[in-house]
This record gives C-alpha cells, sequence and structure tokens, in this order.
C-alpha cells in the first residue's frame, strides 16, 4: 500500500510538472468521476438498484468537507502552521474527507433504509427526489452561502487541496475497498440480489440489510468524490450538484459495462474527456453526445466492457487468441 | 409416527377477492417424505410460499421446530432451516456453479462486513471451509466438473440438481421441492426418486414436495396431502389419497372407477413428462 501510494506522489508530481493546468484539471476530474462511477456501480450494478440521485449525496460530502476545512483551519490554524505545509493541507483535507464520508453515508442511511425495503424502482424515485432536495436546501442556507456556494468566508475561495497526490489516493482506495467487498462473500450475495431478490432470500440473504449496506458504500464514496470536488474547484454551489451530475455518472457506469468495475474506470475516463473534447463543438454538443450514447446503446449495449473485469490473465488469453 | 416438524394450522391466504388458502392444516413429522398434490391452481405453490414466508398469511398458525414462524421475513425462515427450490428455476445464470452454491453459505459466516473487505484471518479460513463444503455437494450431485461454468449454461436437468445443491448449503432440516419433476425425461425422474430418498436416509433430511408427476409421487412419498381449490380435499398414504373419491373429482371432474384412475394417471404422468409438466 505504502508502495502504491509512493508510485501515486511519483506520477503525480510527473504529471503536474509537465502538464497543462487546464490538462491537469481535466485528469483531476478523471480523477473523482472515477470514485463516483466506481462507487454508483456498487448499488446500480453490482446489487442491481437503480439510483439516480449520485449528486445528492456528492453535494453533502462537498459541503460537510469544506466545512470541516474551514472550521478547523480557523480554530487550528496556530498549531497547523507548525507542521510542514503539505503535511498539514494533507492533514486537513483527510479530515475533512472523512467527515464528509460519514456525513454522506449517514444520509444514505436515511435515503435507503426506508425504500431499500421495497422491491422495484422504489428507490430511483427516492433518490431522485432527494437529490432535488438536498440541492435546493442548500439553495437556500443562507449560513452556507445560498445560491452563490460556500467559500469558508474567504476571498479567494475554499483552499485548492485536491491535487494528483490526493485524488487518485483516494480513488485508489475506494477501487480496492470496493473490488474487495464485491469478491467477497458480501459480493455474491449482492449479485444473488441483483439476479433474483426471492431466491436471495431463500438462501437465508438479509436482502433489506445488504442493499442498505451496498448503498451506504456507494454514498460515502460519493461523498469523498464531492469533497476532493469542492477543494479543486475552491468553491461548492448548489448548481454543481444538479440532477445531469447524477446523469452523467449514470452515463459513464453503462458505458463502461454495468457491475464491472474496471468498466467503470473507464466510462468515467472516457466520458470527462470526451465531455471536454466536446466543449469545441459548442452548442452542438448536447447533439453529438447523445448521437454518441445511442450509437454505444446499438453497437455494444452491453457497454464496454459488459460484466468482465479487465485482467491480466483475461488480456493474455484475448491476445493469444488474437495472435492465432 | 415421530413428532411433528412442521405444522400448518387452519391457513389462510387471500389475494384482493380471491381466497387462495382457505383453512388448510397438515402436519409433516420428522424424516418423512410428504407430497402435497392437487390440480393446476389449487393453492401448492402458494402454499409453499406462506410457508417460506414469501407471503404473509392472513389467518393460521405454521409451527417449525417448535417455533412459530408465520409473519417472519423469508431470510429468517431460511436460516431457521427451511430450504426450496422454485417451480420456475431461480438461479443466478450469470454466476459460476460454484458461486451459486456458496451464496447460501451466506448466514452461517462469522466475520462481518469489514472481515470481508480487509481479507480478516476468520474470513479466509470460514471461505475456505464454505468452499469445500461447496464442492463436496457438487460432488455429490454431479456438478463439480462445471463448478467454474456460468450457471445459466447448464442443461435443464443440472440447473434443478443445482438448485437442491444450493439449498442444502443452507444445513436445512426441512426442505420443500416446487415440481423437481418437471421438464425432466423419465429416466431422470428415476434418478429424482432415487435422490429424494437419498436425501432422507443419508442426510436425514424432511422433504415435502408439490409435484404433478403421480408416478414420481406415489413412488416416492410416504404421505399424500391433495387440496383444490386451497382447501383439503384428502390427506394420508398414497394409496389412500390416489382412491380417494373427492380427489378423483378434482382431477378429472367426474366419478370414475379406480382402474380408469390408474389408466388415467399413467397417461397424465407420462404426458406431463413428455410436455415439460409445466402447470
Amino acid at each position: 500500500m505504502v508502495c502504491g501510494l509512493a508510485v501515486i506522489y511519483g506520477v503525480g508530481w510527473l504529471v503536474e510538472a509537465t502538464v497543462s493546468d487546464y490538462v491537469g484539471r481535466i485528469i483531476l476530474q478523471c480523477g473523482i468521476n472515477v470514485i463516483l462511477a466506481v462507487g454508483l456501480n456498487l448499488i446500480n450494478g453490482t446489487t442491481g438498484q437503480f439510483s439516480i440521485g449520485h449528486a445528492g449525496f456528492m453535494a453533502v460530502g462537498a459541503y460537510s468537507c469544506a466545512v470541516t476545512v474551514i472550521g478547523i483551519e480557523d480554530t487550528f490554524g496556530a498549531q497547523l502552521a507548525v507542521l510542514p505545509l503539505p503535511v498539514a493541507q494533507g492533514l486537513v483535507l483527510t479530515v475533512g474527507l472523512l467527515v464528509a464520508a460519514t456525513f454522506a453515508g449517514f444520509a444514505g442511511v436515511l435515503v435507503g433504509a426506508p425504500s431499500l425495503r421495497l422491491r422495484g424502482d422504489y428507490l430511483a424515485i427516492v433518490t431522485l427526489g432527494f437529490g432535488e432536495i438536498i440541492r435546493l436546501l442548500f439553495n437556500n442556507a443562507d449560513r452556507l452561502g445560498g445560491a452563490t456556494g460556500y467559500s469558508g468566508g474567504r476571498p479567494l475561495g475554499l483552499p485548492i487541496y485536491s491535487n494528483f497526490f490526493w485524488v487518485f489516493s483516494w480513488a485508489a482506495i475506494v477501487i480496492v475497498v470496493i473490488t474487495s467487498l464485491t469478491r467477497s462473500s458480501y459480493g455474491r450475495a449482492l449479485t444473488q440480489i441483483r439476479e433474483d431478490e426471492i431466491s436471495a432470500e431463500s438462501v437465508g440473504i438479509p436482502t433489506t440489510r445488504l442493499k442498505v449496506i451496498a448503498f451506504v458504500v456507494s454514498s460515502m464514496a460519493a461523498g469523498i468524490a464531492g469533497g476532493l470536488y469542492g477543494h479543486m474547484n475552491g468553491s461548492v454551489r448548489p448548481d454543481d450538484f444538479k440532477f445531469d451530475r447524477s446523469i452523467d455518472v449514470i452515463v459513464m457506469i453503462i458505458v463502461g459495462g454495468l457491475g464491472s468495475i474496471s468498466g467503470s474506470v473507464l466510462g468515467a475516463i472516457a466520458i470527462t474527456v470526451l465531455l471536454e473534447v466536446l466543449r469545441e463543438a459548442q452548442q452542438f454538443r448536447l447533439i453529438v453526445y447523445p448521437l454518441l450514447l445511442i450509437a454505444t446503446m446499438l453497437l455494444r449495449p452491453e457497454g464496454l466492457l459488459g460484466r468482465r473485469e479487465l485482467s491480466l490473465s483475461w488480456l493474455r488469453t484475448r491476445l493469444r487468441g488474437g495472435a492465432k | 409416527m415421530s413428532a411433528a416438524l412442521l405444522e400448518l394450522k387452519g391457513i389462510e391466504k387471500v389475494f384482493g377477492g380471491l381466497r387462495a388458502i382457505g383453512g388448510v392444516s397438515f402436519s409433516v413429522a420428522e424424516k418423512q417424505i410428504f407430497g402435497l398434490i392437487g390440480p393446476n391452481g389449487a393453492g401448492k405453490t402458494t402454499l409453499f410460499n406462506v410457508v417460506t414466508g414469501v407471503y404473509t398469511p392472513e389467518g393460521g398458525s405454521i409451527r417449525f421446530a417448535g417455533e412459530e414462524i408465520a409473519g417472519w421475513k423469508p431470510f429468517r425462515i431460511a436460516r431457521a432451516g427451511i430450504g426450496r427450490t422454485f417451480q420456475n428455476i431461480r438461479i443466478a445464470g450469470d454466476m459460476s456453479v460454484l458461486e451459486n452454491v456458496l451464496v447460501a453459505s451466506f448466514q452461517r459466516r462469522q466475520a462481518g462486513l469489514f472481515g470481508a473487505i480487509f481479507r480478516s484471518a476468520r474470513y479466509e479460513s470460514e471461505e475456505r471451509a464454505m468452499v469445500k463444503r461447496a464442492e463436496e455437494l457438487l460432488e455429490l450431485f454431479g456438478l463439480l466438473p462445471q463448478k467454474n461454468e456460468d450457471a445459466g449454461s447448464l442443461p435443464y436437468g443440472a440447473q434443478r440438481r443445482l438448485e437442491i445443491a444450493r439449498a442444502l448449503m443452507l444445513e436445512p432440516k426441512l426442505i420443500l421441492l416446487d415440481e423437481p419433476a418437471a421438464g425432466l425425461n423419465s429416466s431422470e425422474a428415476d434418478k429424482l426418486k432415487e435422490q429424494i430418498r437419498w436425501l432422507r436416509d443419508k442426510l436425514g433430511l424432511t422433504i415435502v414436495l408439490v409435484e404433478h408427476n403421480m408416478q414420481v409421487v406415489m413412488n416416492v412419498c410416504d404421505h399424500v396431502h391433495c387440496v383444490d381449490h386451497g382447501e383439503t380435499i384428502a390427506d394420508g398414504t398414497p394409496e389412500h389419497v390416489r382412491n380417494d373419491p373427492e380427489v378423483l373429482r378434482a382431477y378429472l371432474g367426474a366419478d370414475v372407477s379406480t382402474e380408469e384412475m390408474n389408466e388415467v394417471v399413467a397417461v397424465v404422468s407420462a404426458h406431463d413428462a413428455a410436455r415439460g409438466g409445466k402447470s
């Protein structure tokens, strides 16, 4: 693990030294979207429960992280000044993100516990409503800046702490934890729930509890992504967490292949880059983007990877097959 | 007769205005092979769903191993020791054969969520033990060579066996088989009879089966209970039930002689086997 973090640190240093600010920002956005997509895939792909309010949990995370970071700095500024700057910043951000994950997870329990009791599309309806309610709440929360957003009362906005190292370290942690969960007895039980809830119960799986666990883990990931997003952007505004963002994440996991973690990673990167590239097309973006999605649905309805995972052994057999 | 393992008393189940089950009572003794029969739409599968908690009965009591289980959640009833299979096979086609069986070990694990995510020593040793047990069960049902294949790619008969293996992974005391012979040809049905007896004799299980294949029912069951329109019309030994005039009337709609009945039974079961026994 230390090794992995060192590699991320090294690559981050290299990337930040070579690429422009604009490209660097897109790379960070890719990382944040990877966290969102891998998190959402756990509930929408692996467990088969359709959540369409991921941006709401992201908003909860973004606001709680920003408030925590500002609060810590205002209270313990003098003590933190003793530490070297990157260490102090990293420490504050880490605490903020843990708080973000906790609050988002708690929101996940509130939304998930009642709606996941039922089978069917209730989760979609409730999460849709939740996403909008959260956004409107923040829109009207004057102490958190209302519609103009929260910047901790600082003229330059929130401190920019989300660099390559932190974004991709968290992305790695989220991917490792969710992969491990998916490949465990819990993951099997979640897949069984997706395949057939009645037969899952018939073999002793407490479906409601497991659906809530998956939903909460997914919400916590969204909270972390939200926290990182706020400290990349320098502000959190209610409009950053509109319904479109939830849809973008859903598109990422569907394009990548519902149920595949490596697919979600690929989908997140592909869609993030695509949206940036299409910026050139200006008003035609809203025509080209859906056309590309329709093409994907027609040509590869199961997504880029389907339910497969990218792995070395799979690549090896694929290459060998190609050589024949 | 040993103590009753499962006892239903005055079960009522209503769907809207339809009274699907109207006061059915029966008791299943330990290590009995109990047949539940009746014409299509008589309420047999509904009774299974009531016993396993998929439906909550409007009235009556269900006692299993001395506990009142009516109104319990299905997963709790499964954990109490009632395994089941389904009329239309419900296995996870996208999961491997081995995983389908392993899924049923979830409730017996002690290592919690964090143990599973961080692969604690306890989780790993439990996982090894469960995989071993699952492979033993697959071996028993002749599915071990296909353990890594997608369950959905197995032939129909093998999927039925896989479903039974999965139910056994629960280590149940009682197993409910919903039309296990449906879609099997006559040699497969003969094999099934052996397997059902084997479940009772070697594993000490109590078995309740819903079945349209009368040859299987009359051959393998110790006790038969016949329902029609959600009500009991006969209960007793296979010989007693097959000769009961009410049963004949329910199946055939008229008075017929025993010889004619036997003839009809033979034709019907052959027909059942031939067309896949769908009800």
